[in-house]
């Protein structure tokens, strides 16, 4: 029996990776004539849903770090990626009011050193808040991320200065070379552009040593600690990425929306990060892209149906939680993907 | 056969020529909060509203409307995406609906910048009043804090020396407090701002107790103003302190909720249901009849009703042809329609110049709590921002 | 001075609410190990069974008898349905399915009653202020919240501590595999404890619904309060639940009341409040983060 099947993996390892190549090349033929699509079938608005379809994906990936290659069950979450739309926001804010921020910080309306600052804060944010819950684990885990996330929410609906409860709105997006941001394809290609590159970063990262170990945790840390490796160490640190992963769509977000409020940092918006993960598949490359185009997509496509969609779609959820091992994907594959 | 086709282009010409009178509908977008505690008061707008285009049999001004209605949630980014929505589906010109003020920060400015047209039911910051007046923004409501300065003179004129002040803390509940202060001749002993999200104003009720002031004027529309004022009367100030209050504080929903907890509260309005003039019988005919006796209309309805036939003035100026919007905005200008609450114009800033009225709340013949109109409390009133808009 | 009494009281009485639902949360948690996200929505459904009730009858008893119902059968449903499924499966799938639930029930409240809150009528009795000691004055209502929630946390005590079944709810906190080793029906123990869970919830939105308004949404607000009770109380004990509820109830009130004021000789008045109020909100956050600084496992002990 054990031979028949090393035979049959065997077999199938190239049909599956070919399989695999035609999906990648199906997937960016589609994302790269979308546009067109959409405006001949008289329907411009895809392309707005296209878009926050991939930002979504960035910030479901980000997660998907820590949570499905890491199994931490960050409940917080969407804490970085407001912090990342904040930071566009709040430079944007000084930039347009021209006076600095903190005094000394000017503001800007330059895409790539608001995205910068944008990563540099929620990575720094990522950095205390997770010191401090890494230090448990378990339920205790779960909880303490949701506190901190709805704490950070409430130091954004305390600072009447940038809005609070009202948002804050960017009047224009931030200028990138020579493009024109304000038109919705343009913004759709940048997006769709960093969308790829962040997940080729990723790539890399979870086929590294790095990723490895990651891994190792999530399934036995004591034994890595057994032999000494500093798992606090590493959690950290892939903590600290996945925060700054967030908030590189926060900060996407924040101009495409030309608008940050604290609902960015709402607990429910964590969930259905969590959400986008589980229904993909954790612990897979492209797995959050497909939950974050599935749920966005339904939420879309239910909305028009009934309003009251939500009443349909928890229970698919449940559904999906209870008889799935590991999400949508998990259906595909053939049982050999990288859970246990 | 050359005759047939003769005549059919003759029939299509024909056509052709008449279907320019029988025109496409003017499609307006409707964004309001039908969700929530604030719910109802979008709903009274949206009813208002649809009352005089069905009155108007379908039609605004002798123009046929098709009207898009969607609720933001009482969340300013839904406002926005809507609006977005809108203006780039569906290629709409006419906007109107936003109860809340914070929604309507987040959303006016994307549908004046694309170039359409606003009129406000309701929500009228003071930001939007002044130096930032577009020539495509119009409020039919009253300027935020002009409500607020008829509450303040209303205060002074009862005769209250000693005032504790509480608003909800975003721009119309700042707006609120600010006018006020302008009318109010007496002292202010405490000054209050709750959160959006609270429905628990125990520690409030504390602080007000504390401070034993001679009047209550407090800023909370909608649900949150019946929680409120329940509230006030199970911490027994109900009795003891006076509240006076501008209409949003104490509709007719809120007074039927409330109940005889309600009796005797002040009220400052620009519109009440038992007002005497013909708009008024007409409209207050038409929605008992539609509704019934049982539902009164609060003053939103009122609102979206005037809206609705001051957006039919300006269609009826332009004959229902939005390619000119400088020419729609001329003719809304010159508010050529009778509203519900008898006097009414635009000042420059497109916000109106107005009466307002001192209600009270009094037990009627059955036994019901109800808003009754004592007297005028200011004339043509306009409000202080109209000096700093450039119009 | 009547002013720090009151304020005191209305941190009492916030603490009694959170109790009612961290006492449930924490025996879940403790027990069960699940992370149950919908234990706020027992919390609403008793509030919105309570307020219906009192609506079509008028009839005060009736209407406490119907809330605490509708929680304790919603507790009873959905762990058969729903929760049983999920003792064995990770976190992550109990924090989805949960999540799911959340939605299912929020959305079904909306659907059978409406977008707009219910306003529940105060009983007449109930309804004025009470002379505590000369001089203090207080609502009548929220004195009796106080008072119920606190026989209600001597009750608990009690139970946990004096009564057979009582000590299997705290074996099976403590020492799981022995208690199922004994024979006793570990099924029937989890099944217990959620519904007693969701019945305190519901008890607490029963009491809730006259003095706040009833709507969809009300539990989540309140819920994530109770998870940093449960936390900074230790899982799984009545006793850390209590005392983690006292504490957040009044730092919570307290920093409501004295921040703004600190704030306002540097700023103006709105900003002062909106600042006090979100770094009062965010204080207790800093309380939770404080307690598990020094002490990771709560302030009360449980040995698993």
């Amino acid at each position: 029996m054990f031979k028949a099947d090393t035979a049959a993996v065997a077999k199938s390892a190239p049909r599956r990776a070919m399989l695999r190549v035609a999906g990648l090349v199906a997937l960016a033929l589609f994302a790269l004539l979308l546009p067109r699509v959409a405006t001949a079938l008289g329907n411009p608005a895809l392309i707005s849903l296209a878009t926050r379809m991939v930002i979504y994906a960035i910030a479901a990936a980000s997660l998907n770090l820590i949570l499905g290659y890491g199994g931490m069950v960050s409940f917080g979450h969407a804490a970085y990626f407001g912090v990342g739309g904040y930071a566009v926001g709040i430079l944007y804010y000084h930039f347009s009011a021209g006076e600095p921020f903190l005094g000394f910080i000017p503001g800007t309306n330059q895409f790539l050193v608001a995205l910068a600052a944008a990563i540099l804060t929620s990575a720094l944010f990522a950095l205390v808040l997770g010191a401090l819950s890494l230090r448990t684990a378990g339920l205790q885990f779960i909880m303490i991320t949701l506190a901190f996330a709805q704490m950070v929410f409430f130091l954004f609906v305390s600072l009447k200065y940038y809005g609070g409860d009202d948002g804050l709105i960017v009047r224009r997006r931030d200028v990138l070379f020579n493009l024109n941001m304000a038109d919705d394809t343009t913004y759709y290609f940048v997006c769709l552009a960093v969308a790829v590159v962040y997940h080729v970063v990723f790539w890399r990262l979870v086929g590294s040593q790095f990723g490895l170990v990651l891994g190792g945790i999530r399934q036995n840390e004591r034994r890595l600690a057994a032999i000494g490796i500093s798992t606090y160490r590493y959690k950290l640190v892939a903590f600290v990425i996945a925060g700054a992963g967030a908030g590189l769509a926060g900060a996407l977000m924040a101009n495409f929306a030309k608008f940050v409020s604290p609902d960015m940092l709402n607990w429910s918006r964590s969930g259905e990060l969590m959400i986008m993960v589980i229904l993909g598949g954790g612990a897979t490359l492209l797995g959050p892209a497909v939950g974050a185009v599935l749920l966005i997509g339904l939420e879309t496509v239910l909305t028009g149906w009934t309003e009251h969609w939500q009443f349909y779609l928890g229970p698919i959820l449940i559904l999906i939680a209870l008889f799935t091992r590991d999400g949508i994907l998990s259906l595909f594959k053939d049982g050999s993907g990288g859970r246990d | 056969m050359g005759i047939r086709a003769g005549l059919s282009g003759v029939a299509i010409a024909v056509l052709a020529a008449t279907s320019a009178y029988a025109q496409t509908p003017v499609k307006i977008g409707l964004i309001t909060t039908l969700s929530g505690p604030g719910g109802y008061l979008g709903a009274d707008i949206r009813d208002g509203f649809m009352l005089a285009v069905e009155m108007g049999g379908g039609k605004l001004g002798g123009i046929p409307v098709e009207v898009a209605i969607e609720d933001d949630g009482f969340k300013p980014g839904n406002g926005k995406q809507i609006a977005n929505k809108f203006l780039q589906n569906d290629k709409i010109k006419l906007f109107t609906g936003i109860v809340f003020s914070n929604i309507a920060n987040a959303t006016v400015p994307d549908i004046v910048d694309a170039g359409a047209v606003y009129v406000s039911p309701n929500a009228a910051p003071s930001n939007f009043s002044g130096k930032d007046c577009n020539k495509n923004y119009f409020v039919v409501s009253w300027q935020n804090d002009a409500l607020h300065e008829a509450g303040g003179q209303d205060a002074t004129n009862l005769g209250y020396k000693k005032a504790f002040l509480l608003a909800l803390n975003y721009q119309a509940g700042k707006d609120a407090l600010t006018g006020f202060k302008r009318y109010f001749k007496g002292e202010i002993i405490g000054e209050v701002y709750t959160r959006l999200d609270q429905t628990d104003f125990a520690t409030e009720m504390a602080q007000i107790r504390a401070a034993n002031p001679d009047v209550v004027y407090q800023f909370h529309p909608g649900g949150l103003g019946i929680t409120f004022a329940r509230q006030y009367q199970q911490a027994g100030l109900l009795g003891t302190i006076p509240m006076v209050v501008a209409e949003p504080s104490m509709d007719s929903t809120i007074v039927k909720a409330v109940g005889d907890a309600a009796v005797g509260v002040n009220v400052s309005a620009h519109w009440n249901t038992d007002f005497d003039n013909d708009a008024n019988k007409a409209f207050m005919t038409a929605w008992r009849q539609k509704y019934g006796a049982d539902r009164v209309p609060t003053f939103y309805a009122s609102q979206g009703y005037d809206t609705a036939l001051a957006m039919g003035a300006g269609l009826k100026g332009v004959n229902g042809n939005l390619d000119d919007i400088d020419a729609f905005d001329a003719a809304m200008r010159k508010a050529d329609f009778h509203s519900v609450r008898g006097a009414f114009k635009f000042g420059n800033n497109q916000h109106p110049i107005q009466d307002w009225y001192a209600l009270r709340v009094e037990k009627g013949a059955d036994g019901k709590p109800f808003l009754k109109t004592l007297g005028k409390i200011m004339s043509d009133h306009g409000d202080a921002y109209a000096k700093d808009c450039k119009l | 001075m009547t002013l720090a009494i009151e304020q005191i009281l209305n941190g009492v009485q916030f603490g009694v609410m959170l109790f009612l639902l961290a006492a449930g949360l924490t025996l879940v948690f403790g027990i069960m190990r699940i992370i149950n996200l919908a234990h706020g929505s027992f919390y609403m459904i008793g509030a919105y069974g309570a307020a219906f009730a009192a609506q079509q009858t008028g009839s005060l008893v009736l209407a406490v008898l119907a809330g605490l119902a509708a929680a304790a059968a919603a507790g009873a449903v959905i762990e058969y349905v729903v929760i049983r499924r999920l003792y064995s499966r990770d976190y992550v799938q109990q924090v989805l399915a949960t999540f799911g639930l959340i939605l299912f029930i929020n959305e079904g409240a909306t659907m059978l009653f409406g977008r707009e809150p219910l306003y529940v009528p105060m009983p007449a009795a109930l309804s004025g202020v009470v002379q505590i000691i000369p001089g203090i004055l207080y609502p009548a209502y929220r004195l009796v919240i106080i008072a119920t929630g606190l026989l209600v946390a001597v009750a608990l005590s009690l139970f946990v501590n004096k009564t057979r079944m009582g000590m299997l709810v705290r074996a099976g906190s403590t020492h799981r595999e022995m208690v199922r080793a004994l024979g006793v029906n570990v099924r029937l123990l989890y099944t217990f404890v959620f519904g007693l869970g969701a019945l305190l919830a519901g008890l607490g939105g029963v009491l809730a619904g006259p003095v706040l308004a009833v709507q969809v949404g009300m539990g989540e607000q309140i819920l994530i309060l109770t998870f940093v009770v449960v936390v900074i109380g230790g899982v799984g004990s009545i006793r850390g639940a209590f005392a983690g509820a006292m504490i957040v109830g009044i730092t919570d009130t307290l920093l409501r009341v004295l921040l703004p004021v600190v704030l306002r000789s540097v700023m103006t008045v709105s900003q002062a409040d909106a600042l006090g109020a979100g770094l009062s909100s965010m204080g207790i956050y800093l309380v939770m983060a404080a307690v598990l600084l020094i002490r990771p496992q709560g302030l009360v002990r449980v040995q698993s």
